[in-house]
């Protein structure tokens, strides 16, 4: 018999933590959710993940209980893990219900290549554009716009990433359709255009109403608020 | 029937093209290895990564594959029958890629900042690099392999950076083995492996590419 316990310690506006929500709710996994400030990180959260000091993290607890008759012998395992993609494909593996991960080798490795890349190429290049301004912004949106392309030629035809269903690629970059238009709004310009790019507003619609996604979304004004002030913090660093 | 075709488009110095060739040597793939110049691109390979333009690239059966780390986990759930990398365990397999993209984080991008500035700063990196080093060995512990009693994933992840050693130490002005003596045992331990003594480039030419690179960029 195993008494499991699934903890995720998260800092509420973190599009990486809220990969990992996405997935532990649409397999139905029972979990607590523990509030980080990242800017005031608990020891706890440095015991945690003490290479990074970084949020998500998940811990999943074991308990499991000798079968009658034998020793007693508790093993109480606690296992904390970092970085929001390899959190997820844990809880792929560790929970079979709604599989994520496409099947195929190749698939998956098509998958996985998509996740960082993006995170890579539109995560910085969406950042400096919602926080800079004048020629650092126009770069910024310059390589935004050559990723998005791309993303656009990856979601033509298709519902989701992952097909029919939302799959893991839909949770790696399920952040743009909630955070990109926050990010356009508090940086005064616009990445996204639903004309140019009618295949990932379509996808962003779709998972935005799934019914799993749309009521783990942060409030939009707290968001806002919490940009804005990313924002100044950043235009103020960089004053002459 | 479609013969197992396996391209691999890398350069004769680079860690990440390595580890894709460790992988496919502790399978027993028969691949093709195409030689990149960075500096005039195939048009195979930007075809066939458009994104990053960046090597290593395998090609199996026409697809593209890239992002080493990717590759090699590929290679592994593909020829599945021999020399498993990954552990089993979806919590191992959690720590071994964590400890991957810790390498893939840290090392590189480390060495270059060290290799590139001089004074505070360049000790600054040095110790940094140092450090990271020492991380690595605490992670492998008194396990003789990352992989445990095998070699696995973080294992051909990180010997992949061996014949950069020799260059760490002279840029950094350290010794590996006074820093960090169970590493270097461990070295020496997957130097005993021929798929990983057979796919490491020459040191001494690692040091004269390095070398040459930076009068490149001191040029500039």
């Amino acid at each position: 018999m195993e008494n499991e316990d699934v903890k995720l310690f998260n800092f509420w506006v973190s599009p990486f933590g809220k990969r990992v929500e996405w997935a532990l709710k649409l397999k139905d996994v029972k979990y607590d959710y523990v509030e980080e400030d990242i800017f005031n990180k608990s020891n706890l959260l440095l015991q945690l993940n003490p290479v990074h000091k970084k949020v998500p993290v998940l811990v999943y607890s074991c308990v499991q209980l000798p079968p009658p008759f034998a020793v007693p012998n508790i093993v109480h395992a606690h296992k904390p893990i970092a970085e929001s993609l390899i959190i997820v494909e844990y809880i792929d593996e560790t929970w079979k219900h709604y599989p994520l991960l496409p099947r195929h080798p190749h698939h998956k490795a098509h998958a996985r290549f998509w996740a960082t890349t993006v995170e890579q190429k539109l995560g910085k290049a969406g950042w400096v554009a919602m926080s800079r301004s004048g020629e650092e912004q126009e770069k910024a949106l310059k390589e935004a716009n050559d990723i998005i392309e791309k993303i656009e030629e990856e979601i033509k035809g298709k519902k989701y990433f992952g097909g029919e269903n939302i799959g893991y690629l839909d949770v790696a970059l399920g952040w743009i359709a909630y955070l990109v238009p926050v990010w356009e709004e508090v940086g005064s310009m616009k990445m996204i255009e639903p004309l140019k790019f009618p295949g990932i507003t379509s996808w962003m619609t779709n998972f935005l109403s799934h019914p799993v996604i749309k009521d783990t979304l942060p409030p939009r004004d707290k968001m806002l608020l919490y940009y804005h002030n990313r924002r100044n913090n950043s235009q103020n660093l960089h004053k002459v | 029937r479609m013969a197992n075709e396996v391209v691999l488009l890398e350069t004769w110095a680079s860690m990440y093209g390595i580890r894709v060739r460790i992988a496919l040597a502790e399978k027993g793939v028969k691949y093709e290895c195409k030689e990149e110049n960075l500096r005039n691109k195939s048009s195979l390979l930007l075809q066939m990564n458009p994104i990053h333009k960046k090597i290593p690239v395998l090609i199996h059966n026409g697809k593209p594959i890239c992002d080493s780390a990717i590759i090699v986990q590929y290679i592994d759930e593909v020829w599945s029958h021999k020399a498993p990398l990954m552990p089993s365990d979806p919590y191992e397999r959690a720590q071994a890629r964590f400890w991957v993209d810790y390498i893939d984080k840290k090392v590189y991008d480390t060495s270059r900042k060290m290799w590139l500035s001089t004074g505070e700063e360049h000790e600054t990196w040095r110790k940094e690099l140092i450090s990271v080093f020492k991380q690595l060995e605490e992670t492998l512990g008194d396990k003789p392999f990352y992989g445990g009693d095998t070699f696995g994933f973080v294992d051909v992840g990180l010997i992949s950076f061996y014949s950069w050693f020799y260059s760490f130490e002279i840029y950094g002005n350290f010794k590996m083995e006074a820093e960090c003596p169970k590493l270097v045992a461990w070295v020496k331990r997957c130097m005993q492996r021929e798929t990983v003594s057979k796919n490491l480039p020459d040191e001494k030419e690692i040091y004269d590419h390095a070398e040459a690179s930076k009068k490149a960029l001191e040029l500039k």
